[in-house]
């Protein structure tokens, strides 16, 4: 209502958002929480092995030293950056809500912003001072222990992260108790943290394994004891990885009636639901096959055999991603804003008169014949636009065509007669919040793409049209 | 088309500020500027080891400079990306309104920031890691570092587009996309103080750097001595210094006046002054004795800090006087708006319904309202139409109320109707009712 609407007509916007934020969380998980422990075990292993003349295997020593280098790099430069990308996608999409969160979530960013730091500039220090502390045994043995250090410090950053996380999404409790308490108390958390804490430990074995394998080319030797290390360490988070997978699937659906208002298994839920149960048994049983071949002929682990967990991990974390966020519907806010970033409180003030009189940017708001599809294309972009596109991924005209049937004509009476009621079954859709006119408008607009085939225009290329009055000109007569 | 086109006036967040103004603008300020050194050395550090490595092609010293500098800029830059985020949180909640719809005008290019930041970030790390590796193909080498400086220079450039568009609502409805945003005045030349901003600290840096006492410069090089080094360092801030002056100057002569004020004006002069300072003791510097380098390394350091305390908090006033006017009639248009959205919660449209009191009206009413967007009297529509429903469950209202309530799947060619769960088990009595009042 008061942004100019960047949109992504093909893609999606979630998509743009869900993409950055996936690779993010899998960096963090499979790189840093997961991965400082098990190199420090590594490290430590060189040393536990070592001759009793030498400070540690240093042929060892420097083939792990190379594996932390390219996990320092990569959380450095992609791990930070996505992070960072996770918010400057969040506010171009989805503006009011991060606003309104910010507003009221302020410490909870900063807290989460000061621990950021902390942790790479230990990340920093570790990896910087590993090669210095070759030099003599207490060095080395105080540099494992800084590893050890940094590990716990890793794995509490995620945990205050999660409960941030909950904290801010936590429905109900919106502007009432900002006690950050509730965010550690919400329903969800420990079974998050359940989960995320062994697959995150299982992910950094799997990446570990893999660069083992590409490293490894040259030394045989090397490269089967990687291998076997790390297939133990994988066998022992595995099953633990799963127990947190069943934990946090169990409370799913309780989760779901805090959230919704209304039905509990709406069909796109129950569809993402036994999806992360397929999803979770391959990933987590493929992961163990590999693992245990991996523990008992090491030599014989050939690079496919550890890509294809790898994706397996990658996909087990989006559709666990995926599945937390489609919780939060039909709200971006529980209670508060819908996910198309209206308040619920001025929703009778729209209907009364019109969303289109308060929109910043439109070009009209006074619908009439001549101007209805112009119209209508606004008031999509509106109240549609943050999550369907016009021909692309879900795409209004999709959604349906799925309905009354593909490559049929829609009929506008039943467009305009469902999407009032659209919220009654399919309560993940936040309530049409326009006037009859918006509606008829909309409605005409999206029978209008099924023959136009038109893409919409975000407004990072069409740039925007101020309404004219809501304009500052007006404001002041 | 309008000729004049007008200046939007949308409505803010209306919640309220998580701190007071001023000390969200004092955290924005300091948090900015620990922020900017790190992005000035990041900068300047490598338009430095990009120079001295292609003078090293020549002269090998210059080659050992370029890597000794090489190896600070990839601690520098992560220094810089963690603080950054304070004072991207600080304008995020003082500027909410301005800050967002700027980036969303300018939206392809301000995401485009997350991958070329990567780009750039990876290629300093394959420059500086492949330093041994590649010391037989210098000029390969020489272009990776030459590529991370062009992602370097541009992407300063969509951050300023940026802040500087949001201090002019006037501006947005005729901007179409980054482009338009980076031509409007006042960009290139900030960008170019700003540029030589980096090379003044990074000058300073490489001073301070090479003046440690455990740092060995001796072994480092065979024939640079430190004196070398700071002189060097000095020249590289001399060249900054006259960048910033000189752009300053312009900058003084080009800024929309919109923000400016009296005050706005006696700090660019206090800055000014600060600078000019600094210049011509660094030129001293240069061009005195060689013991007596250092003598006035202190107070040139202390000008460049006084400087851009002075500069961050000049700016900070600036977009305050630019933004008031705005801001003020943002905040009445805001009040405004939360009165009537209060009043029409208080008094909701009543939809006019005209109470069907007949038999089957709450059911109609109920059917209306959930199912006629897929069911039809006697036509299927997305569902089949209410006479078969009839004739399935002619005698059994309630396998027609636990159908609705939680469906099943039959027909292959039909979609998955959703459930209703939340009628309660009254509505479904009268639903039911009505739906098997049809005749068939």
């Amino acid at each position: 209502m008061d942004f100019p609407m960047f949109h992504l007509d093909w893609l999606n916007n979630r998509f743009l958002i869900a993409v950055i934020a996936i690779l993010h969380v899998l960096i963090n998980h499979g790189l840093a929480v997961g991965y400082i422990p098990y190199i420090t075990w590594m490290e430590y292993k060189g040393l536990k092995n070592s001759k009793s003349d030498e400070i540690t295997d240093m042929k060892w020593d420097a083939f792990i030293y190379k594996k932390m280098k390219v996990a320092f790099i990569i959380t450095t430069t992609i791990g930070a950056m996505t992070g960072v990308g996770i918010w400057f996608s969040a506010s171009l999409v989805s503006p009011s809500s991060i606003a309104s969160l910010i507003r009221v979530f302020f410490w909870a960013w900063f807290i989460e912003w000061f621990v950021f730091v902390t942790e790479v500039v230990l990340i920093l220090i570790y990896f910087l001072t590993w090669k210095n502390s070759n030099k003599s045994l207490s060095a080395k043995m105080r540099h494992i222990r800084f590893g050890w250090f940094l590990a716990v410090f890793s794995w509490i950053t995620m945990a205050i992260i999660v409960a941030i996380l909950g904290f801010m999404m936590d429905p109900g409790n919106w502007n009432e108790h900002h006690s950050l308490l509730n965010g550690f108390s919400n329903p969800i958390y420990l079974p998050q943290l359940a989960f995320r804490t062994p697959t995150a430990m299982l992910v950094a074995g799997l990446f570990g394994m893999l660069l083992t394998v590409i490293f490894g080319k040259k030394e045989p030797e090397l490269r089967a004891k990687g291998i076997k290390y790390a297939g133990i360490w994988i066998l022992c988070w595995a099953p633990l990885s799963l127990i947190g997978a069943i934990i946090y699937w169990n409370v799913l659906p309780e989760a779901m009636i805090a959230n919704m208002s209304t039905a509990v298994g709406t069909m796109q839920f129950s569809e993402y639901y036994d999806l992360l149960k397929i999803i979770i048994i391959v990933a987590i049983s493929l992961v163990l096959v590999l693992a245990t071949f991996a523990f008992l002929k090491p030599s014989r682990v050939k690079i496919w055999m550890v890509i294809i967990p790898c994706f397996c991990a990658f996909g087990f974390l989006g559709v666990f991603e995926r599945v937390r966020e489609f919780i939060r519907k039909p709200y971006v806010i529980g209670g508060y804003m819908y996910s198309n970033l209206l308040r619920e409180e001025d929703y009778p003030l729209y209907k009364k008169e019109g969303i289109l009189k308060f929109a910043t940017y439109a070009s009209t708001s006074e619908i009439n014949e001549s101007n209805k599809i112009q119209a209508g294309r606004d008031v999509f972009m509106l109240t549609c636009s943050r999550c369907h596109t016009t021909k692309g991924v879900n795409s209004i005209t999709y959604v349906f065509e799925r309905m009354y049937g593909f490559g049929k004509p829609l009929d506008v009476a039943s467009v305009a007669g469902y999407i009032p009621n659209m919220h009654m079954g399919r309560t993940y859709m936040p309530p049409f919040p326009g006037n009859d006119k918006e509606l008829d408008a909309l409605a005409h607009f999206i029978k209008s793409l099924q023959t136009s085939g038109e893409s919409l225009e975000g407004v990072q290329s069409k740039g925007v049209q101020v309404n004219p009055i809501n304009s500052v000109e007006t404001f002041k007569k | 088309m309008l000729l004049k086109i007008s200046t939007p006036l949308p409505k803010d967040i209306p919640l309220e500020l998580p701190l007071p103004e001023w000390l969200l603008v004092g955290l924005l300020v300091f948090a900015f500027l620990a922020h900017i050194v790190f992005i000035n050395l990041m900068l300047g550090g490598s338009i430095l080891t990009l120079w001295s490595q292609i003078k090293g092609l020549k002269n090998k010293e210059y080659d050992t400079f370029a890597h000794e500098i090489a190896k600070t800029i990839t601690v520098n830059k992560s220094m810089a990306v963690v603080l950054g985020v304070a004072p991207l949180l600080c304008i995020n909640a003082l500027y909410t309104i301005y800050f967002y719809s700027a980036n969303a005008l300018t939206g392809f290019v301000w995401i485009l920031i997350i991958p070329l930041v990567i780009i750039a970030f990876l290629l300093t790390y394959l420059h500086k890691f492949s330093w041994e590796s590649m010391e037989n193909n210098k000029r390969l080498h020489i272009s990776i570092m030459a590529a991370a400086v062009g992602l370097f220079l541009f992407i300063p450039l969509i951050f300023l587009t940026n802040v500087n568009l949001m201090m002019f609502p006037e501006k947005w409805g005729t901007v179409h996309g980054f482009l338009e945003a980076l031509v409007l005045p006042n960009v290139f030349p900030r960008y170019f103080e700003f540029l030589g901003a980096c090379l003044t600290v990074t000058g300073l840096f490489v001073v301070g750097y090479n003046k440690r006492k455990n740092y060995p410069v001796e072994e480092i090089y065979t024939s640079f001595t430190r004196f070398d080094i700071y002189k060097l360092g000095f020249g590289v801030t001399f060249i900054g210094l006259g960048l910033q002056i000189l752009f300053g100057l312009i900058v003084v002569f080009t800024i929309p006046a919109k923000g400016l004020g009296f005050d706005v004006i006696s700090i660019m002069i206090a800055t000014g002054i600060t600078l000019i300072y600094a210049f011509y003791w660094t030129w001293k510097t240069l061009t005195g004795e060689q013991a007596q380098i250092l003598q006035f390394f202190t107070k040139i350091v202390i000008s460049i800090v006084v400087f851009l305390v002075l500069y961050g908090g000049n700016r900070q006033l600036y977009r305050h006087n630019a933004l008031a006017p705005h801001q003020k009639l943002m905040a009445a248009k805001t009040k405004e708006f939360q009165k009537l959205s209060e009043e029409a919660r208080l008094h909701p449209v009543v939809e006019v319904e005209v109470a069907d009191t007949s038999e089957f009206g709450k059911g109609k009413d109920l059917f209306t309202k959930n199912c006629s967007s897929c069911h039809k009297e006697k036509e299927k529509l997305v569902g089949p139409p209410m006479t078969e429903m009839v004739s399935i469950y002619e005698n059994n209202p309630e396998g027609l109320k636990k159908w609705i309530n939680s469906p099943g799947k039959k027909r292959p060619d039909y979609p998955q109707m959703p459930s209703f769960g939340s009628l309660s088990n009254e509505d479904l009595d009268e639903l039911a009712k009505y739906i098997l009042s049809i005749k068939k």
